[in-house]
């Protein structure tokens, strides 16, 4: 009996151990730079709040550490679709200028391998800009640094909160160089095809209630006989990209 | 004893690496797709939303905001900007996914927007014409996918169908998505 409660607790600490040595597995480099980074072309900023209760309206299982916002709105609690989240916002140019409206669709992927470092979200947005169109933007999330680098400090904090800040690009694809693709619907988008990233930034978290200050953004790349057109949306070049 | 204790250490390692490896950390439950044969070729596939119990917002200038609570912007960017989000339905009514319908005005003519997303499968964006046919139907293209959708092509009508069962409890409607789907071959160059 007392071998059979050594080797238990052996076990959990072993397992204790493996947890451990993935969460902080230093061979898991994080990556900071955006591909759009160093493009030549010009590219559309879109900055949106990464605070459900800034949204229009953002829902969930109503299970998750963010809650739906408002309050009342319809969860998404079937099957499936108990994985998703669903977001209306509010867009802004690089002059912070309310720019259209953006809706954000996204689901946990099944290619999640947490011994790799991929905590992987299948994404999708739907922009439409007055006055310019509508676009389409898919993308591969990982959130492994964020969960890493936020949610676990938070969870092991006293207060159950995290603060500080953290940045990082979480669009890892579909596209080569880790780049989300990004379809031009109606107006001067239409029929052009885009490169996009997404990145986020967050200053504060809490365990009861999620994200509690933050901002995303979307980088589009415009092709090059696009650029010319792009005026009022363009980033600003001086300012630094992720 | 100190020898079963690292044989502990050593199995709780290889149990634990072995369960992350072998079990799914994420199992989206996936609905069997309902497809048939089109008449004219590709496949056929009918989304359903019931209205109103899945909408999920209805927003726009001119629109009573739903949910309550919803405080649409009052920004002269959104005002010829409705947007609508629902969950979708499959042919046998069980909720699949869930859409945004977006329509905006632009000068002379309407913008119409469909993205629907299906979590076990991926998403499409439809251009959708915003001018009804004379029976009901208005039409559009699949623009863009992702996932098991990105290498498809096709046409998807949208309809108002209202409820005539009768039924205390029924919905009073649900608006209809038919999709004819197209794949297209991969480039091999």
């Amino acid at each position: 009996m007392k071998y059979i409660l050594v080797l238990i607790l052996g076990v959990l600490v072993g397992a204790t151990v493996f947890a451990a040595g993935v969460a902080y597995n230093p061979f898991l480099s994080k990556q900071n730079l955006s591909p759009l980074a160093v493009t030549e072309a010009q590219t559309v900023s879109l900055s949106f709040s990464g605070v459900a209760t800034d949204s229009i309206i953002y829902t969930n299982d109503g299970e998750s550490t963010d809650k739906p916002f408002p309050e009342t709105v319809l969860q998404l609690w079937e099957r499936p679709i108990r994985q998703t989240q669903a977001m209306a916002t509010t867009l802004r140019d690089g002059r912070n200028q309310v720019a259209g409206l953006g809706i954000k669709f996204s689901s946990a992927s099944e290619d999640t391998a947490l011994l790799s470092g991929r905590a992987l979200v299948n994404s999708v947005w739907y922009a439409y800009l007055p006055g310019r169109g509508g676009i389409f933007i898919e993308q591969t999330e990982n959130y492994w640094d964020y969960f890493k680098e936020v949610v676990i400090p938070g969870y092991r904090s006293s207060a159950k909160t995290w603060a500080g800040t953290w940045l990082g690009n979480t669009t890892v694809g579909p596209e080569t160089l880790g780049t989300a693709k990004v379809s031009g619907g109606t107006g001067e988008f239409a029929g052009i095809e885009m490169l996009g990233v997404e990145s986020l930034s967050v200053r504060a978290w809490r365990v009861d209630g999620g994200v509690l200050a933050a901002d995303g953004r979307l980088t589009i790349e415009l092709p090059p006989n696009e650029t010319a057109v792009d005026n009022e949306l363009q980033e600003d070049r001086a300012e630094p990209q992720l | 004893m100190i020898k079963t204790f690292f044989f502990g250490i050593i199995l709780g390692i290889a149990v634990a690496a072995g369960a992350l490896y072998a079990l799914p950390v994420v199992d989206q439950h996936r609905e069997a797709s309902i497809i048939s044969v089109a008449p004219n070729g590709g496949s056929a596939e009918v989304f359903n939303i019931n209205i109103p119990t899945d909408r999920i917002m209805v927003g726009g200038s001119k629109q009573s905001p739903l949910p309550a609570g919803l405080v649409w912007p009052q920004d002269e960017m959104f005002g010829s900007i409705n947007a609508e989000l629902f969950k979708v339905r499959n042919a046998h009514n069980s909720v699949i996914g869930v859409a945004a319908r977006t329509s905006a005005r632009e000068g002379e003519s309407i913008v119409l927007d469909w993205v629907i997303h299906i979590p076990a499968r991926g998403s499409m964006y439809v251009n959708m014409n915003p001018v009804a046919d004379e029976y009901g139907y208005r039409s559009g293209e699949i623009r863009a996918g992702s996932r098991e959708l990105a290498s498809i092509s096709g046409v998807v009508t949208e309809r108002w169908v209202a409820d005539t069962s009768g039924e205390a409890d029924a919905p009073t409607g649900h608006l209809e998505l038919a999709t004819i789907y197209i794949s297209t071959l991969e480039s091999d160059e």
